[in-house]
């Protein structure tokens, strides 16, 4: 390392120096590229129409175009759906992917290693590339239109299995020891030491799936085809193709419903977000 | 414990995680390769084996080629530059400057919205005549572009969706590694009177490998998965110039209801799948100091 740096390249800011204005005023240009089209969105979703493509600062304020796009869909049933389809999801993936994950750091069993490179696969391979055998999977099962058929595929998470397994591998052998000299059954020790230990990976982990189940399209819209299995990007989509084509006011107002919520959550819990990415990210 | 009941406790625990992932994974894999040799049933007739005649049908696709093509040319153009801009936006948002909580926010903020949401944004942006883009280059005198309806214009124009959409959450694994970098090697780099670029050429670039090596990987996959925005916008459109090989895949299985060939395609799309793990695995793994 030293040697690399005895001949250093001396033109050029100095890095003692504070990030220069030049830097700084690119950064804020990408910034604002960046969050255009949230700012866009919102400008002509609270605008009547005939200013959605003209930026006039004296334009009259307006919720009519929120509600609108709220009476023209059944936008309220799409939230309750998507609701539940992540809960659901959630659910399941912490219990599952707990338990394997809990076999994975814990035990030693035979083909171990070959399991764990089964998982390993769906990294890989997500379920919605094999979209043509799971829909078939789902019609055995009598399951296309349901919102549990939305998740069915989804339950498993290897990139959840294999977060939870290298945050119980870091959990110090003495405290598990200590309770199964105590008595502590094995179910028990995952309760009362593993799962209280790794909570904010469980946090972390929670975050990056609701926001990537909420955001979810393709497979949603290949399984549902009703109003009732319906989630909000689907519906979304319905609303946007069909006749309102044109009133961009209104397409904006039912994209931020859409995404208001997260978007909501984002901007309230922005830290905790950001760490949760950052913690399933090093991972 | 008794051994033997210790193997039988992680099985236990494994089983129902892993009725999920072999329904819905590696079962499905090996099925969509059978069906792949197999032609597409029809009413009154099942399916029959017709070896590889789905593939050949393939090779004489020009919608294919097109597709493959496309999706070549969408990984080639978004990574790099997604990439590129992550770090940059990483150094940023890593340093004492100006409004630093606002430039996180919106540089992360395309990653919780939804694609398909997003995406009918864009499309305004993009309309001819009074978009946003084409009222910007207006101003600058440049006549107005018909971005999405130009097959020479369309790919490019969703390649800017998708950079917009995926830097911001690269920036994070860039984020979070620079936050674990070893405060002395800036100090040291500042003693000895370095540049900044140099500082990153030399000692955060290198060190930087294993996060690029994870981005990389992601950024591989995501740009074979990514259709959300294809479908919105464009619908693989016009004359299949902007159509990737996901995009076609969906048209081939759930337009024409095709399996034996929709099977096929799914084939290449897994092999394409199968050699990004394989360099992961087996080139860049060993080239970076991975736990």
């Amino acid at each position: 390392m030293s040697q690399a740096l005895t001949s250093p390249n001396t033109q050029g800011r100095s890095l003692g120096a504070d990030t220069s204005v030049l830097s700084t005023i690119g950064a804020w240009v990408l910034a604002l590229v960046w969050i255009s089209p949230l700012l866009y969105a919102v400008w002509a979703a609270i605008h009547p129409s005939e200013f959605a493509t003209k930026l006039v600062l004296t334009a009259p304020l307006t919720m009519d175009n929120f509600r609108a796009a709220w009476e023209a869909a059944p936008f309220a049933r799409y939230f309750l759906n998507t609701t539940v389809l992540v809960a659901t999801i959630l659910c399941m993936q912490l219990v599952l992917c707990t338990l394997a994950a809990y076999a994975f750091a814990r035990f030693e069993f035979f083909g171990k290693n070959v399991l764990f490179s089964l998982v390993l696969v769906q990294l890989m391979v997500m379920p919605e590339i094999l979209l043509v055998r799971n829909y078939q999977t789902l019609t055995h099962l009598g399951l296309v239109d349901t919102l549990f058929g939305i998740g069915l595929p989804y339950f498993a998470s290897a990139f959840a299995i294999f977060l939870l397994r290298q945050t119980f591998k870091t959990i110090p052998k003495e405290l598990v020891e200590a309770a199964a000299m105590e008595g502590a059954s094995t179910m028990q020790i995952l309760r009362h030491v593993y799962i209280p230990l790794a909570k904010p990976v469980y946090l972390a982990f929670s975050l990056v799936s609701v926001s990537h189940h909420w955001n979810n399209f393709l497979w949603p819209l290949i399984v549902s085809n009703s109003v009732e299995s319906r989630p909000l990007t689907v519906g979304l989509q319905v609303f946007s193709s069909t006749d309102q084509g044109i009133d961009w006011s209104i397409i904006t107002a039912a994209t931020l419903l859409t995404s208001g919520p997260l978007l909501i959550g984002f901007l309230i819990f922005q830290r905790q977000f950001v760490q949760s990415f950052m913690r399933a990210g090093i991972k | 414990m008794h051994v033997g009941l210790r193997h039988i406790h992680a099985y236990l625990l494994l089983l129902p995680a892993f009725i999920f992932l072999v329904g819905f994974t590696h079962y499905p894999a090996i099925g969509t390769l059978l069906d792949s040799l197999m032609s597409t049933p029809r009413a009154g007739r099942a399916a029959v084996f017709v070896g590889l005649e789905n593939y050949a049908l393939m090779m004489d696709d020009p919608t294919f080629w097109k597709s493959l093509r496309n999706n070549f040319w969408f990984a080639l153009v978004t990574i790099p530059v997604s990439i590129a801009l992550s770090i940059a936006m990483a150094l940023w948002v890593n340093d004492k400057i100006a409004g630093r909580q606002f430039l996180r926010m919106s540089y992360f903020l395309p990653t919780v919205l939804p694609m398909i949401a997003v995406a009918n944004i864009w499309i305004f942006f993009y309309t001819p005549g009074y978009g946003l883009i084409n009222q910007v280059l207006q101003l600058f005198g440049v006549a107005s572009q018909n971005w999405l309806g130009d097959p020479s214009l369309v790919l490019g124009s969703v390649i800017v969706v998708a950079i917009w959409k995926e830097a911001g959450f690269f920036m994070i694994f860039y984020l979070a590694a620079l936050q674990t970098l070893n405060p002395s090697y800036k100090e040291a780099a500042q003693i000895e009177g370095a540049s900044a670029w140099y500082f990153f050429r030399r000692v955060q670039w290198p060190l930087l490998m294993p996060t690029t090596i994870f981005v990389l990987v992601n950024a591989l996959i995501n740009a074979f998965r990514m259709v959300d925005h294809i479908i919105v916008m464009t619908k693989g459109g016009p004359d299949n110039a902007s159509s990737l090989l996901l995009f076609y895949l969906y048209e081939v299985g759930f337009k024409f209801w095709d399996q034996g060939y929709a099977s096929a395609l799914t084939a290449v799309l897994l092999a394409i799948l199968a050699l990004v793990g394989l360099l992961q695995f087996f080139v860049l793994d060993r080239r970076t100091h991975y736990r």
